[in-house]
C-alpha cells in the first residue's frame, strides 16, 4: 500500500528521531494511532490524488523579499471566510419581513440570543474590516507593480471581486431594517438610478418596482446571501488559482541578480 | 465508369473527422454532439430564461395607484400646507406610507394651466436630489431637505442645494366634498407634468431623454 509522504520538518540534525534499531519493541498505542491517521489521509488520496493538489498550492517558491504586505490577500480571504460563517449563522434567526418581522428579528438576534451581539457584531464590523483589507491588498498590489504581465487577468478578477463587495455592503445594510438602513437604500438605488438610460431601469429591478414595495427586502436578502456570495467564492477560487500558478513577484526594492555563468562558479 | 467514391472530397479531408466516410460532412459522431449540445441548451434555457423573467418581471408591471381619501374639501387653504398620508406601497407596513402636502389652487402663485386634476395642490415629500423626505418649514414657507441640504419655494420649485428638478406631485380631484389623491407624476422647470422619475433624474434640456419613463409607472394618459 503506497504511503503518504509528509515533508519532514527542518530540524537540526540532532533533533531528528533515530530511525528505529532493528529488534526494538513494537509499535507504541500512540504511533498506532499515527498511523491510523496516515493510512486515513492516504485511503483518500489513493483515490484523489488531492496531495499532489494540495502540495503545488501550499508548498510554493516565493521570491526573496516576501514580507508581511503579502499577508493582505489571506487577511482579505479570512475577512470573507469570517461574514460568511457569520451570515450563515445570522440567517437562522433573521425574517426577510418588510412590515416589522425582520426589524424585530434582527433586535432578538441583538438582545436576546445567546452570543447574538457578538454574532451580529462581527458581521458588521468584519464587512468594514473586509472592504478596508481590499483596499490595502489592491494598493500592495499596485505598488508593487504586481498587476503587471502576466497577472493582468487576476487584477481585473480583484476588481470584480471588489466590485461584488461593495455589492454585498450595499444590499446588507438594508436588512437591520431600521430608519437608516431603510433612507441609505432609498438614497443608494437613487444614486443608482442616476445612470443615463439604463439607470431607471436599474433601480426598477433593485426595488421589483417604482415604489419601495413589499419584495424589495426580500430581494436585497437573496441577493446579499444566495447570489452574491456564490460568485465571490467562484472568484476567490479563480482568484487563488492563478496565484498559485503565476507566482508572486519580488517586491521592487529587490533587484535582479546578475546570472551566474559556468566560468564564474569554475 | 470511375467509382464516384474513390475521389477525396475536399470537405472530409479538410475537416478532419475522424470516421466519415469519403464526402460526408455530418457524420454520426458530429451529429450526436450536436444533439447533445442543443438538448444540454434546451434544458438550461428551460430554468434560466423564467428565471430571469421572474426577476426581472417587476420593471414591466404597471404599479397600482389608487385614488385615496385624504380629508374634507374644508380642510385645505391656499396660503399654507397640510400634511396628510398616504399609501404608497402596500403590505410593509409604515414603510409604505408617505406624507404629502396639500393645499388649494391658487391663480396669484400657481403660474401652471388649470385642469380638473390640480384644484388642490399635492406636493411629494421625496427630495428630488436623492429621496429623502423634506419637511414644510411654515416660517420659512419653505421645504428643507435634512440630508444634503436641498431646499424648495413654496411651489416645490428648487430654491438651492443639489436637487435636480422641482418637487414630485399627485394629482387630485374633489368628490362629494372629499379631496382624493391618485397618481404621482414629477414635473419639470415649467411644472409641465411628466411620468414619475425617480429622484436624482434630471427633466430639463435633455433630461428626460437621458431618463426615459418607464413602464411601470406613468401619469394619467392626456394630461
Amino acid at each position: 500500500m503506497p504511503k503518504l509522504k509528509l515533508p519532514a520538518p527542518p530540524l537540526p540534525e540532532k533533533l531528528n528521531p533515530l530511525p528505529k534499531r532493528p529488534g526494538a519493541p513494537k509499535a507504541t498505542p500512540r504511533e498506532t494511532a499515527a498511523e491510523a491517521g496516515v493510512s486515513v489521509v492516504d485511503w483518500v488520496d489513493e483515490r484523489t490524488s488531492i496531495s499532489g493538489g494540495a502540495r503545488w498550492m501550499m508548498f510554493r517558491k516565493v521570491p526573496k523579499g516576501t514580507n508581511w504586505f503579502y499577508t493582505l490577500g489571506s487577511a482579505t480571504m479570512f475577512a470573507f471566510l469570517s461574514q460568511t460563517v457569520t451570515g450563515v449563522f445570522l440567517a437562522m434567526y433573521y425574517r426577510p419581513d418588510a412590515a416589522g418581522g425582520a426589524y424585530e428579528s434582527v433586535r432578538y438576534i441583538s438582545n436576546e440570543v445567546f452570543l447574538g451581539e457578538f454574532v451580529r457584531g462581527m458581521h458588521k464590523w468584519g464587512s468594514s474590516v473586509m472592504v478596508i483589507l481590499i483596499f490595502l491588498h489592491m494598493a500592495r498590489t499596485f505598488f508593487f507593480g504586481a498587476y503587471k504581465y502576466p497577472r493582468e487577468l487576476n487584477w481585473v478578477i480583484g476588481v470584480a471581486l471588489l466590485i461584488l463587495t461593495m455589492a454585498m455592503s450595499f444590499t446588507g445594510y438594508l436588512l437591520p431594517f431600521d430608519q437608516r438602513s431603510y433612507w441609505a437604500t432609498i438614497v443608494g438605488v437613487n444614486i443608482n438610478g442616476t445612470g443615463p438610460l439604463v439607470g431607471p431601469y436599474l433601480s426598477d429591478f433593485l426595488r421589483a418596482g417604482p415604489e419601495f414595495g413589499a419584495t424589495t427586502l426580500a430581494r436585497f436578502y437573496a441577493i446579499h446571501m444566495l447570489l452574491i456570495p456564490g460568485i465571490l467564492a467562484a472568484l476567490i477560487g479563480a482568484h487563488l488559482y492563478l496565484v498559485a500558478k503565476l507566482g508572486t513577484t519580488a517586491p521592487p526594492w529587490i533587484k535582479p541578480q546578475e546570472p551566474v555563468t559556468r566560468e564564474e562558479q569554475a | 465508369m470511375p467509382d464516384r467514391h474513390q475521389t477525396k472530397s475536399k470537405y472530409t479531408s479538410d475537416q478532419r473527422i475522424p470516421g466519415a466516410f469519403e464526402g460526408e460532412t455530418v457524420n454520426r459522431r458530429r451529429f450526436m454532439t450536436a444533439s447533445a449540445h442543443t438538448a444540454g441548451g434546451v434544458a438550461t434555457m428551460a430554468f434560466v430564461l423564467p428565471s430571469l423573467a421572474f426577476a426581472f418581471g417587476p420593471i414591466f408591471e404597471e404599479h397600482e395607484q389608487p385614488w385615496q381619501d385624504v380629508g374634507a374639501v374644508e380642510e385645505f387653504d391656499a396660503k399654507s400646507y397640510v400634511p396628510k398620508t398616504i399609501t404608497i406601497a402596500t403590505g410593509v407596513g409604515e414603510a409604505g406610507k408617505s406624507t404629502v402636502y396639500m393645499r388649494r389652487f391658487d391663480p396669484s402663485v400657481d403660474k401652471e394651466p388649470k385642469d380638473r386634476y390640480n384644484d388642490f395642490i399635492a406636493l411629494s415629500t421625496r427630495c428630488m436630489h436623492l429621496g429623502c423626505p423634506v419637511r414644510f418649514v411654515p416660517a420659512a414657507e419653505r421645504f428643507i431637505c435634512p440630508c444634503h441640504g436641498g431646499v424648495y419655494n413654496f411651489r416645490g420649485e428648487v430654491d438651492g442645494g443639489p436637487p435636480v428638478r422641482p418637487l414630485d406631485r399627485f394629482y387630485t380631484r374633489a368628490r362629494d366634498g372629499r379631496v382624493e389623491v391618485g397618481p404621482r407624476f414629477s414635473v419639470n422647470r415649467e411644472i409641465k407634468r411628466f411620468s414619475p422619475r425617480d429622484p436624482g433624474q434630471a427633466l430639463d434640456g435633455i433630461g428626460q431623454y437621458l431618463y426615459p419613463s418607464r413602464p411601470s409607472i406613468r401619469k394619467l394618459p392626456n394630461t
